[in-house]
């Protein structure tokens, strides 16, 4: 069974800059794929390439098995793309754009009920015969997804869906992405909010300088971190803490230590022996496993060391 | 390729009293102008009042500057917007895209002549020699010019670059293409400049539509025309091939 994506040694050069290194990943069928990297890595001009709007200097990307230069009209059919900029045709309501944008697809009047149900589900119903132009930033975004779902496409990619909206539109969004995801859709995300891609994604890649650095599960990712945190809620900090202890402090603010271990060569036990052999007394503690910024943090900062 | 089309149409059509009745307007202004200063003393063809010569010039002019207008504007501002993204998402060829865009700046154009021709009547109701010929220059001449505005509005960046072009080649050209006097009356060497430019081969042409007469044959005008309209036509769909400045 072919991928829902498959990118094969894909180059992308803008002059001198080297916006992608020769980037090799697949997204299985039925995934929930976080594509991560901080600003600059490529993400935006990889899912460009995906969807067309750039073309790769090299390499290739294939779209549930068609290739998007050479079949690209079979794999423009699969793909839903929520761009990132709110962009918008002030000339149009937001029925009309929707009808229009069902209309470059080959898309007839039956196609109008999905349309309307669209319109329901993102919450725009109110809106529809409202003129693109008057409509809030939220509500703009929301256009743009119901847009890029408008012809049912197999794979949605989201690129930055949630940047600058607000917590309504993102329960809304990520309720509906869900339950796409749960009907089948192949979903690719990409985001600067790492917790979104930690809850909802599968799998991630790691964007950096162009190249890929990181490809796995969410968890395998999660376990490569070899740390976790202790924090300590502390009443006289005041006190001079051992060098060898301080050096495993991460963070110290509002009276709370954060220590960070590592898991096998720290023992906990030890840490707190230390702590009160010190002579710091705390009230409190708790450990905490790392996250997946944590991961992303250590990884693309090592990649710039 | 038809929704794209129509969708063109629909948005000139939403704004219909700049893209078709201020135009309409500004050939009825000219009319007012020239055929009263002009019209009892200059006779161009012997028999043709200065006003009749002058309308299907006039037309023609508006068909031209109107059907570039519509593509350099509307695609220039979905490039502004970044709306074009839309249409570059969806399964549309370069030659869908191509036709769809100058299918609608035609139209709109064909729909300001024609505007501008009932508006002329008021003045001098103008016989039809030709229809072939009138149809003939008036689609493919605003077809051209379609095709010039794609081209511009692709390869600019500002709107300054929209308007130099339309400043600089577009008004020239048309100005100078014979629409207010004929070629003839023109010096030798000015002749011959002339006949480098497309535009006065489209206004003669049309012109020929109406009058049944014309500066040089209606038949090589109409070759130089369909050749002209070729040439632009496959610049045009080799830029939308190669994706320069909106895939790349």
């Amino acid at each position: 069974m072919d991928p829902a994506v498959l990118v094969s040694q894909v180059y992308k050069r803008y002059g001198n800059l080297e916006a992608l290194y020769g980037i090799d990943f697949s997204i299985a069928k039925g995934s929930f794929f976080g594509l991560l990297g901080p600003n600059g890595a490529g993400k935006s001009t990889l899912i460009n390439i995906m969807a067309g709007l750039v073309h790769a200097t090299s390499g290739n990307i294939k779209v549930v098995g068609y290739d998007v230069r050479k079949q690209w009209r079979k794999s423009r059919q699969i793909l839903g793309v929520v761009p990132q900029e709110l962009a918008y045709d002030p000339f149009f309501s937001t029925r009309e754009m929707l009808r229009l944008q069902s209309g470059y697809f080959g898309l007839g009047k039956d196609n109008y009920v999905w349309v309307d149900e669209l319109l329901e589900r993102l919450g725009l119903g109110d809106k529809a015969d409202e003129n693109l132009g008057n409509l809030s930033g939220g509500m703009k975004r929301r256009v743009l997804i119901a847009q890029a779902l408008v012809h049912k496409p197999e794979v949605l990619v989201l690129d930055e869906p949630t940047a600058g909206v607000d917590v309504e539109l993102r329960r809304v969004l990520w309720e509906f992405v869900r339950e796409l995801h749960k009907n089948g859709h192949t979903i690719l995300l990409t985001t600067h909010y790492i917790e979104e891609a930690e809850s909802f994604c599968d799998r991630i890649a790691i964007l950096d300088n162009g190249r890929l650095i990181a490809h796995d599960t969410t968890n395998a990712l999660l376990n490569r971190y070899p740390y976790r945190f202790l924090r300590l809620s502390v009443k006289n900090y005041s006190t001079q803490i051992p060098e060898k202890l301080l050096e495993k402090v991460v963070l110290n603010e509002n009276n709370e230590l954060t220590f960070r271990l590592h898991r096998e060569d720290d023992n906990i036990g030890d840490v707190l022996d230390a702590v009160q052999n010190a002579g710091i007394s705390f009230t409190d503690l708790r450990t905490d496993e790392p996250g997946l910024e944590e991961v992303f943090l250590a990884l693309t900062v090592k990649n710039h060391d | 390729m038809y929704i794209l089309f129509s969708k063109e149409v629909w948005r000139f059509l939403k704004v219909t009293i700049q893209t078709i009745i201020t135009p309409v307007v500004t050939v009825l202004l000219y009319l007012l102008v020239f055929s009263s200063v002009l019209s009892e003393h200059v006779e161009v063809y012997k028999g043709v009042s200065y006003t009749a010569f002058l309308i299907p010039g006039l037309i023609m002019m508006s068909v031209l500057q109107n059907s570039f207008a519509n593509n350099s504007s509307s695609i220039f501002q979905s490039k502004l917007n970044g709306n074009i993204v839309f249409m570059l998402l969806a399964p549309i060829s370069d030659f869908e895209m191509y036709i769809a865009y100058t299918g609608a700046a035609t139209l709109r154009g064909v729909l300001v002549g024609i505007g501008a021709w009932v508006i002329s009547s008021l003045f001098v109701v103008l016989p039809v020699h030709s229809f072939f010929y009138l149809t003939a220059f008036a689609v493919i001449g605003s077809a051209i010019l379609g095709s010039l505005g794609m081209i511009s509005s692709i390869c600019a960046d500002k709107w300054d670059h929209i308007a130099a072009f339309q400043n600089f080649v577009i008004m020239p050209l048309s100005f100078l293409s014979g629409a207010f006097y004929s070629i003839n009356i023109l010096p030798d060497f000015w002749q011959k400049v002339s006949l480098f430019n497309p535009f006065f081969y489209m206004i003669d042409g049309f012109r020929y539509g109406f009058l049944g007469v014309s500066d040089i044959s209606v038949m090589y005008s109409l070759s130089v025309v369909i050749f002209f309209f070729v040439v632009v036509s496959i610049i045009c769909l080799w830029i939308l091939k190669s994706g320069y400045k909106l895939r790349d």
